[in-house]
């Protein structure tokens, strides 16, 4: 019962309200939706933190997409041992966790010490640091510490599919039982932070403006057809 | 040929007394809320100078605008990939320290005070943080009058790429004031910049404006823009600009800036001006080309085929009348005695500038005793060294501000013969040869810049809403959004619109 709350009804809920959480923002909350630049009140922190922070992510993403969308057969078939991916986990992950959780530390301390930052930070600006130094950090522990000292996990035979299972809905919740406490620690606290996505200014991760890249750069609008497109 | 309307400013830059009511009436306006305390969409400094932001004019430090590299125009500070790696930290925008911090004072002690034996004071008070402030550093007009001393006189980027030395010298000095709004430019490096297509430029008559509700905060345009016009608001996260007093001018009023003025050196018109030749005129090689090249975006309201064209475009009568007795035109383009501010950052700015005459007459002791030809090269020996002009107004060519100088000067002088009399006529001189211009042209312009009354310096048709797609559609509905449906009210379902 326990397994069945934790690992099917918690991550639909959290899903739930963080998709039409950030569809109910984007439809009739359009003036809030912003990335949270403090870039204005300081600069020499945030030169370090943010990339390190939000390039940390990037290499972090694209790591769970490796361990947990794409299948351990496919590793196989193209040729990557168990080891040679572990070792691949391990510095890479752990290269990215640390990376994360570095540049939040600094943001945070940015945060609380400067200030014309802290003035205007809200409370949800410091929860969403906080809460991704949490989750980052139980990643870095598990890549780093645990899988070094304790044993080597195999997670993409049983939080991968489990993870896999989810968007099938199908949830194999039976394989999450066994899964080491740290690991189901992270997990649940990073479906947790994907539930406070739409409170908080996170909902810029959504705009990542990639159409920049084949857009003309110059835009002409006219007043009568834009007005109407926005009735 | 793509005929497009863009409404335009022109500021007589002589009659600036620097008294700031441009800036405080435009703020009260647009910027008196939380967030927008330290932007002046409108400000006024004094040059030489640093003005604001603190040396906007160093391309080093904000890459602003664009450069021509390889023959190809990109924007200086990077294009689309660079962008997007930066945008985590952008490295060239400026910072509330190049602006400055904004404060108030604590009033409230001055009445609330208990009583002591000094008189109470009010504090200065940081609208940022709300902690006391010792002493104020700097401010959005700090060096007004060149009360920065030669130290901050010598940091105007324009002062240092000069070659003549600048007196410093309370005989010798000079100043000017320039006030600046955005310049609603033909090639906008801001709306360039904004990775989400928040900026734009509107077709009917080339206002550039943020859309508030697509702006995500990636904060590019801040330093994108070279004037360093759009702002950042710390409170919404968004960028804010100028935005010409849109609904003013849509209801054929001019901004509150011109209508305040107190020198009355603002105009305000319209011009037609092809969008196929603005890439073209933005890119030629040499700087210095850029003004003509410019100059050669703008068409001839009186011309036939300009006029049908005009139409087919959508642009109707009144615009079109308003294009032919626009003072802008008559003053930037038939005249040529309104220049474009710093044109080498090639993003074809639209307020333009008419340089000061008065302080170069200066050393003209006897007047009574001077003849005509006397004032030729009294133009090239002013108190304001042309050169300086010629580094804001034409990328550094001088003969451009020469020429321009010498058509205000044979204006003053023939104006002082027909009311003053004593000296000797204008059409027997070389002045007017020199100067490019005739009798009837300067009579013209004497009248437009001392005289003209409000119709005349400010021509604005109203916003062209009759050129709304489909007016039956709107019949009914309320202008003023989510008061009334706004499809408005429609009887039959086959009368609505498309
Ligand atoms: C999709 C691509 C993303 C882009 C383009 C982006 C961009 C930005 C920008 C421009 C800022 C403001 C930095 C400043 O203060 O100037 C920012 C802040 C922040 N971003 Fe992102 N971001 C992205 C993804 C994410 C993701 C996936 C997360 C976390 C789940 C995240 C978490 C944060 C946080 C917590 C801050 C606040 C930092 C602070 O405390 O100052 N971002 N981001
Ligand atoms: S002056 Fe105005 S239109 Fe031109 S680049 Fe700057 S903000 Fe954009
Ligand atoms: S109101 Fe007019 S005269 Fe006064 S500073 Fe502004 S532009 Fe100059």
């Amino acid at each position: 019962m326990e397994a069945i709350f934790w690992w099917v009804i918690f991550p639909y809920i959290t899903l739930a309200i963080m998709i039409f959480g950030s569809i109910y923002r984007f439809a009739h909350r359009q003036l809030t939706w912003v990335a949270p630049s403090t870039e204005f009140f300081e600069k020499k922190w945030l030169k370090i933190g943010s990339p390190l922070f939000h390039y940390g992510l990037l290499f972090a993403f694209i790591g769970h997409v490796m361990g947990m969308v794409i299948p351990k057969g496919f590793y196989h078939w193209i040729g990557v041992s168990d080891h040679m991916y572990h070792i691949l986990a391990i510095y890479g992950g752990g290269l990215a966790g640390l990376m994360i959780v570095a540049g939040a530390v600094i943001l945070l301390i940015r945060k609380m010490t400067i200030d014309r930052v802290r003035v205007h930070a809200t409370f949800a600006d410091f929860f969403s640091v906080i809460s991704l130094i949490i989750v980052a950090g139980l990643g870095v522990y598990v890549t780093l510490v645990y899988n070094t000292t304790v044993v080597a996990y195999e997670y993409r035979d049983t939080i991968g599919p489990w993870f896999r299972s989810l968007f099938v809905f199908q949830p194999q919740y039976e394989l999450m039982r066994a899964v080491p406490f740290v690991f189901q620690l992270h997990v649940i606290s990073a479906f947790a932070l994907f539930a406070s996505i739409p409170f908080t200014r996170l909902v810029h991760l959504y705009s990542a403006p990639v159409h920049y890249l084949n857009r003309p750069y110059q835009q002409y609008r006219s007043r009568s057809a834009y007005k109407r497109k926005g009735i | 040929m793509r005929v497009k309307a863009q409404v335009a400013m022109v500021m007589h830059l002589d009659k600036c007394i620097g008294c700031h009511t441009c800036s405080v009436t435009c703020k009260t306006t647009w910027t008196n809320r939380p967030g927008t305390e330290y932007m002046w969409f409108n400000n006024v400094e004094t040059r030489p100078g640093v003005g604001y932001p603190q040396e906007w004019e160093n391309q080093d430090y904000y890459k602003g605008g664009w450069e021509l590299k390889n023959g190809k125009l990109r924007l200086r500070a990077g294009g689309p990939i660079t962008k997007l790696m930066n945008i985590f930290y952008n490295p060239n925008m400026g910072s509330m320290d190049d602006y400055y911090e904004p404060w108030t004072y604590d009033y409230d002690h001055l009445i609330n005070s208990p009583k002591s034996e000094h008189l109470p004071v009010a504090r200065p008070k940081s609208m940022i943080t709300g902690n006391y402030m010792d002493k104020p550093e700097w401010g959005s007009n700090w060096d007004d009058d060149l009360a920065g001393g030669s130290e901050v006189v010598s940091r105007d980027p324009n002062v240092k790429g000069l070659q003549d030395h600048i007196a410093m010298e309370y005989e010798k000095t000079f100043m000017m004031y320039l006030p600046r709004i955005c310049e609603h430019c033909l090639n906008p490096s801001c709306v360039a910049s904004c990775p989400s297509g928040a900026l734009y430029k509107r077709d009917e008559d080339g206002i550039v404006l943020v859309d508030q509700e697509e702006c995500r905060g990636w904060r590019f345009c801040m330093n994108g823009c070279p004037y360093n016009k759009v702002y950042y608001n710390w409170n919404t996260h968004k960028a804010e600009k100028c935005n010409f007093c849109y609904p003013r001018t849509e209801a054929g009023l001019p901004t509150i800036c011109s209508e305040t003025c107190v020198g009355r050196i603002r105009y305000i018109g319209v011009v037609l001006y092809d969008a196929d030749r603005v890439k073209a005129a933005a890119s030629v090689e040499d700087p210095q080309d850029l003004y003509e090249a410019q100059l050669n975006c703008f068409l001839d309201p009186f011309d036939d085929e300009v006029i049908k064209a005009a139409k087919e475009a959508g642009i109707n009568e009144e615009w079109i009348k308003g294009a032919q007795e626009s003072p802008i035109y008559k003053m930037a383009m038939k005249w040529k005695i309104a220049l474009p501010l710093h044109p080498e950052y090639r993003t074809l700015p639209m307020v333009w500038y008419v340089p000061p005459l008065s302080p170069i007459m200066n050393h003209i002791t006897n007047e009574e005793e001077l003849n005509t030809d006397g004032y030729i090269p009294a133009v090239d020996q002013m108190r304001i060294p042309i050169s300086y002009l010629a580094s804001l107004l034409s990328a550094g060519d001088t003969s451009v501000i020469r020429k321009v100088l010498l058509k205000l000067t044979a204006m003053r002088v023939h104006m002082r013969s027909v009311n003053v009399g004593g000296i000797d006529e204008i059409g027997k001189s070389k002045l007017l040869e020199e100067a490019g211009t005739d009798v009837e042209t300067i009579e013209e312009m004497a009248r437009l810049l001392g005289v003209a009354k409000y119709d005349e310096r400010f021509v604005i048709p109203t916003g062209r809403r009759e050129m709304d797609d489909d007016l039956h559609y709107r019949q009914g509905a309320c202008s003023l959004e989510d008061l009334a449906p706004p499809e408005g009210l429609v009887t039959f379902s086959s009368e609505r619109g498309k």
